[in-house]
């Protein structure tokens, strides 16, 4: 009876399997040509992980379970998250069992054993990157939490398909809550997927890197395997803005076909979220470290106005 | 334009406006600061000028364009003028630090709200879900006047102070009666002069325009 609604939640986790690496590719091609400079490809990506993959794997002497374990916990989370989001259909099977509170929960699950695994072997930089990250993190998480309780506010339900399936059927108005919480989003979504003004992905230069500096010392299919989750969460929230925030194009009338045509709209997005992403780490410098309260703490005052909003204006 | 649109259009002009008033109390440049007063005084004439529109009440045209002509033109340009004077390059100091400052505001927010539910609840304007806004418009001056110790910012605060009057006057009652308004206008307007005098002779009193140096006016220590 819902057998075609398991054959979209598959057909969902393997595009945002097999669409990862080419939106980091599409990113990173932008990127080139802002800059000037020539591009390696939209395929890169790919060929770094199929590298990665082929490589062996160095432990450190002293690295316990909690090292080997991470990145295939990081991968299945993220994959998990990956069921979860309503992105091609509004009627996934897996999203009915888990809100946005439970993804919210999950990605804090990947960033908890990626902190423990930076400090599991004891190097200094590890260490460093998992304090920096648990720093971005809790003040990040409120923020996220706030902008989508504001949306669930409109919707009155926490469950991500139900959110989009009212925006759907809404159609767009000029609502200021879901303005703020839009702004709130774009900001939370720059420090959660390590881009520029709080977290430069592309550096390993020890004063700056936070995310990178946690994951030093993996090696072969372990970095494989967490480099292809971070791109995995880059399109996850990508995605979640596009599904939340402008969810016209994506499956309400529950077939496969409908499906398909949300798909092509999703490449459409997506190359647009590619453009303004480029748009805003091209233009902006990455700030310094104490300056990042500053900036998730606007994150977290236009979460909690566009929820006030919802209470005075609407 | 119908009734539910003109209402959508104003409660998202009253949002902005609350955004620029966020924006000015963690501003830290001076420059920045009389951009954000013209933006906010921008969005005020424009809700202003709907606001006349829906209750058809004309003379709210005529204080659109007073609010246009004063509070985005004339004086951030006499405060450019006086901050290049006086060649105010520095960020400001402020009191409390800049997060501790936006929760206080958005404490102030949640005041506001609380104490115009009651009026919210009488009033059948179209307006009236944008008078909290007012208020916490006016608190937020006000906690600018506190959190900084800059003569310049504290007088951006002052007329951020007075926009949120403004506001108010328009979203609780449809606009003062105009000889009302044009005498604020006026008000405003010399009291920016008046300010820009005053900062000229802080300046050559204390060499500086920070108001803790005040304290030295102190007599017989």
């Amino acid at each position: 009876m819902n057998a075609h609604r398991i054959i979209i939640e598959f057909a969902q986790i393997a595009v945002v399997l097999a669409l990862s690496p080419v939106f980091i590719g599409w990113v990173r091609m932008l990127k080139c040509w802002t800059q000037g400079r020539t591009t390696a490809g939209l395929f890169q990506p790919y060929r770094d992980i199929s590298k990665l993959f082929a490589k062996e794997v160095v432990l450190a002497e002293n690295a316990s379970w909690i090292f080997r374990f991470t990145p295939y916990l990081v991968f299945a989370v993220t994959v998990l998250a990956g069921g979860i989001i309503p992105i091609l259909s509004a009627h996934l099977p897996l999203s009915a069992t888990a809100d946005v509170i439970v993804l919210v929960a999950l990605f804090a699950i990947a960033r908890f054993f990626t902190a423990l695994a930076g400090m599991d072997i004891g190097t200094a930089f590890g260490g460093m990157g998992s304090s920096r990250e648990m720093t971005i993190a809790s003040l990040a998480e409120p923020a996220m939490l706030m902008a989508i309780f504001t949306i669930s506010l409109a919707a009155q339900s926490t469950s991500l398909s139900r959110i989009v399936q009212v925006i759907y059927t809404a159609g767009p108005v000029l609502k200021p809550s879901i303005a703020f919480a839009f702004i709130a989003f774009i900001l939370i979504s720059l420090a959660e997927t390590g881009r520029i003004p709080v977290d430069n992905p592309a550096t390993h230069l020890e004063l700056t890197m936070i995310h990178e500096a946690m994951i030093l010392e993996y090696s072969g299919r372990h970095l494989a395997l967490i480099e292809w989750a971070g791109m995995m969460k880059t399109l996850l929230f990508m995605a979640l803005g596009a599904t939340l925030f402008f969810p016209w194009g994506i499956d309400a009338t529950d077939t496969v076909s409908g499906a398909s045509l949300a798909f092509v709209f999703l490449i459409i997005k997506l190359a647009g979220a590619g453009v303004v992403l480029v748009l805003i780490e091209t233009g902006l410098a990455k700030m310094r470290l104490f300056r990042l309260t500053e900036f998730l703490g606007s994150a977290f005052l236009m979460a909690t106005l566009g929820m006030l909003s919802f209470f005075i204006l609407e | 334009m119908n009734l539910a649109l003109a209402a959508q259009i104003n409660s998202f002009l009253a949002a902005l406006v609350l955004v620029t008033a966020f924006g000015m109390l963690v501003q830290k440049r001076v420059y920045g600061l009389i951009h954000l007063f013209a933006w906010q005084g921008f969005f005020l004439s424009l809700n202003t000028a709907i606001v006349g529109y829906v209750a058809g009440k004309h003379h709210l045209y005529i204080s659109s364009v007073l609010t246009l002509s004063i509070k985005v033109f004339v004086l951030p340009y006499i405060l450019h003028v006086l901050v290049n004077r006086l060649k105010i390059r520095r960020d400001v100091e402020t009191v409390v630090n800049i997060p501790r400052t936006m929760l206080i505001g958005i404490a102030l927010v949640i005041f506001s709200y609380h104490l115009t539910s009651p009026v919210r609840e009488l009033s059948t304007l179209v307006t009236r879900s944008t008078l909290a806004v007012a208020l916490a418009t006016v608190m937020i001056g006000l906690l600018m006047m506190i959190t900084r110790t800059h003569a310049v910012t504290q007088i951006i605060g002052f007329l951020a102070l007075e926009n949120g009057l403004f506001f108010a006057a328009t979203s609780a009652t449809y606009g003062m009666p105009l000889v009302v308004e044009l005498g604020v206008a006026l008000d405003v307007l010399i009291a920016a002069f008046i300010f820009g005098i005053f900062f000229f002779q802080i300046h050559a009193a204390f060499d500086s325009l920070n108001v803790d140096q005040m304290a030295r006016l102190k007599e017989g220590e």
